[in-house]
């Protein structure tokens, strides 16, 4: 279900945005209009929607546009033109009373540097939207208190938020963002102004959070690691304009262009590629009521030194080398379950290939990727892992090779 | 030169209208003033002296420190050694009357400015004018007004001390990072809100910077404002300077020395202890 809804978003900012929207639908261009009018575009013509329950990954480098438009989102920013609509209501019309009542009970917002307030402690930060509110004191603590305990801070209820590491003070803003249980959390380069291994715990963090509470989270970020291992659906922007939408893997896969293609390249492969990205199918099999003359004409025939064995619904059964294969033909024997080879290394599609990387180098044989039902799907030899590690990409023979 | 735009001429014109047309008014305010001075100034005198030295000693120890308290006990000693608890009582009174106008008037103008930038502009040149004008340029007019007395003095001494009330609390605003003012919005704060909870706590220090620099200006007024009657410790000054009596007025010099810094140090802490707890 879509929970929130942008359509043809425009944000100038300068004297007379109006004006200048004019110019820019009538196609002028982004610099022509800031040097003829001064003018600046933020966001051009953005659309998309945003499902109940996704982590939307809005994701840009600096000056792109992307925190402007999550500020439209709750109108900390006003757009230029386009509505934007949350729960079938368009919010770019709404009165100051309603707009208040919004961002009181159904936006929470985190902040790049936080945000916290020194004056409070902790756990009045916490519960400072829900004063806003209008709630008692007992009961906002009360439950500010709760929603700590969830990030893990009960005990630091009570000191000033100086006292407190980066990644707590982060922690304490996803609290009091999350303290009116709102259904839609927007989140502003949250992880980014902490060191790289506490990033990667809030960031798994937030992960499991989600997996509890199902909020729709729009994530800002400028790292494309972080985008591809938060997001569901990641949107790339450019200069205001969002220049690809898709999954993770689409975006990866199918760079839209060549800033997509630009960002592409410098991710961490290891760490987003699965085995199903790099395994090829696995052409070369045999059934196990083949015999072993069946299993050395196939491997003669494609070069290999081994070859897996199914049983009936591609069920794997193990694998026979070339060498025990020709001995069971010279020595006439007919089962190949009997020079079968059962212990052989395993994995499943949705491993990532950093974590293949260990098995990849003791085994001597491909490694087999199999479903739950120990169905082969597919095959990885060495040299794919390596190459979906150097972001060649493996094509169906199993070929590595770069466009 | 023939040509001459009589400026002197208008300000005595304006003056004198408003001293016709708004006599009863300016009579009325008068009054108040006057009450407010003369009942600070009898609380100040009904106290019984030891007990004023405990009070002061006590809340210096706490707010400033072992070393502000000794020195508050001293210089109590000493003022009341050189026979001047009288005038200081006076000059206490006056000070306290013009500060609490001035923080009235200035906190609220500080906060106006700081919200809304073509009031910054309007009050910006003002207050140039107040704090760049001779301060002596105020005393006439305001003894025009009200008399001689003490209520000139408090009305000159208000022009003059608020303000830095006005520009410190502007400022005080103005610096309140601006994502700390975002993430009060993105909660759904109201204007009111915001300003409670957020601004004026976190400009605190800075605007008890300005009621540090109000109640000093104040007080180095309030002595030359013994010129337009109002007595106190300017008074003795004033009054030794005229006869040449070199060592009454190093005394009363010595007097009001000695309350600037009690009072300095010790709203200068009330500024620092928040400053501390917010930073």
């Amino acid at each position: 279900m879509v929970k929130i809804e942008v359509k043809g978003l425009y944000k100038i900012f300068g004297a007379h945005p109006r004006q200048a929207l004019e110019k820019i639908k009538r196609g002028q261009s982004k610099d022509e209009l800031l040097q003829k009018t001064g003018h600046t575009v933020g966001i051009n013509d953005a659309t998309f929607a945003v499902d109940e329950g996704e982590i939307f990954v809005i994701m840009g480098l600096s000056g792109s546009g992307k925190s402007t438009l999550v500020r439209c989102i709750n109108r900390l920013i006003e757009p230029t033109s386009g509505s934007i609509t949350i729960d079938g209501e368009d919010i770019t019309r709404l009165s100051a009373e309603k707009l208040r009542v919004m961002r009181q009970k159904k936006i929470g917002m985190v902040f790049q540097r936080f945000a916290l307030f020194p004056h409070r402690t902790i756990l009045q930060n916490v519960a400072f939207g829900l004063e806003i509110q209008g709630m008692d004191k007992l009961t906002r603590e009360e439950k500010a208190m709760k929603v700590l305990e969830t990030v893990g801070l009960k005990d630091w209820a009570h000191v000033y938020p100086e006292q407190l590491s980066g990644g707590m003070q982060q922690r304490v803003g996803l609290a009091r963002a999350l303290a009116a249980d709102p259904d839609i959390l927007l989140m502003d380069e949250p992880f980014s102004a902490l060191d790289p291994l506490i990033r990667k715990e809030m960031q798994e963090e937030l992960v499991e959070l989600q997996d509890r509470m199902h909020k729709t989270i729009l994530f800002i970020t400028h790292d494309l690691d972080e985008a591809l291992k938060l997001g569901d659906r990641i949107a790339i922007m450019k200069d205001g304009i969002i220049v690809q939408l898709g999954t993770p893997e689409e975006i990866l896969t199918n760079p839209a262009d060549e800033y997509v293609a630009s960002f592409v390249t410098d991710v961490d492969r290891s760490k987003v590629l699965t085995a199903e990205n790099i395994m090829f199918r696995p052409f070369a099999v045999v059934r196990d009521d083949d015999g072993p003359r069946v299993a050395v004409r196939k491997m003669q025939k494609e070069g290999f030194s081994n070859i897996f064995v199914v049983g009936p619904d591609r069920v794997l059964l193990g694998i026979v080398t070339v060498e025990k294969a020709l001995e069971a033909v010279k020595n006439n024997v007919k089962d190949l379950h009997q020079i079968l080879d059962t212990d052989i290394p395993i994995t499943s599609p949705d491993v990532l290939v950093q974590d293949l990387m260990p098995m990849a180098v003791t085994a001597k044989v491909p490694i087999a990727v199999v479903d739950e039902n120990k169905r082969l799907k597919g095959i990885i030899v060495r040299v794919s892992v390596l190459a979906g590690l150097s972001g060649m990409e493996v094509d169906d023979n199993g070929i590595p090779h770069t466009d | 030169m023939e040509f001459r735009i009589p400026i002197d001429q208008w300000a005595d014109h304006i003056i004198n209208f408003l001293r016709i047309n708004y006599r009863d008014f300016f009579r009325s305010i008068g009054g108040v003033i006057e009450n407010f001075v003369n009942g600070f100034e009898s609380l100040l005198l009904l106290i019984p002296i030891i007990l004023v030295i405990i009070i002061v000693v006590a809340v210096a120890w706490r707010m400033a420190g072992r070393g502000v308290a000794l020195f508050s006990l001293i210089g109590i000693l000493l003022l009341l050694s050189m026979n001047l608890w009288d005038q200081t009582a006076r000059t206490l009174a006056l000070v306290l009357t013009s500060t609490i106008i001035a923080l009235i008037l200035g906190i609220p103008l500080g906060i106006l400015a700081a919200r809304s930038d073509p009031a910054e502009r309007i009050i910006r040149p003002i207050l140039d004018f107040m704090q760049t004008m001779p301060i002596f340029v105020y005393l006439l007019p305001a003894v025009f007004f009200f008399g001689i007395g003490v209520v000139p003095a408090v009305i000159a001494t208000v022009v003059f001390a608020m303000p830095p009330a006005i520009r410190l609390t502007n400022l005080g605003i103005r610096q309140v990072p601006a994502e700390m003012v975002e993430a009060s919005v993105a909660f759904g704060s109201t204007p009111m809100q915001m300003l409670t909870k957020v601004q004026l706590p976190l400009a605190l220090p800075s605007i008890m910077a300005g009621v540090n620099q109000c109640i000093m200006l104040s007080l180095s007024m309030a002595v030359i404002a013994a010129m337009i009657g109002a007595g106190g410790l300017g008074g003795v000054v004033y009054r030794a300077i005229t006869r040449l009596e070199i060592g009454s007025g190093f005394e009363g010099g010595l007097a009001v020395v000695i309350i600037a810094i009690i009072l300095d140090r010790i709203t200068q802490s009330v500024g620092k202890g928040t400053a501390r707890k917010v930073n």
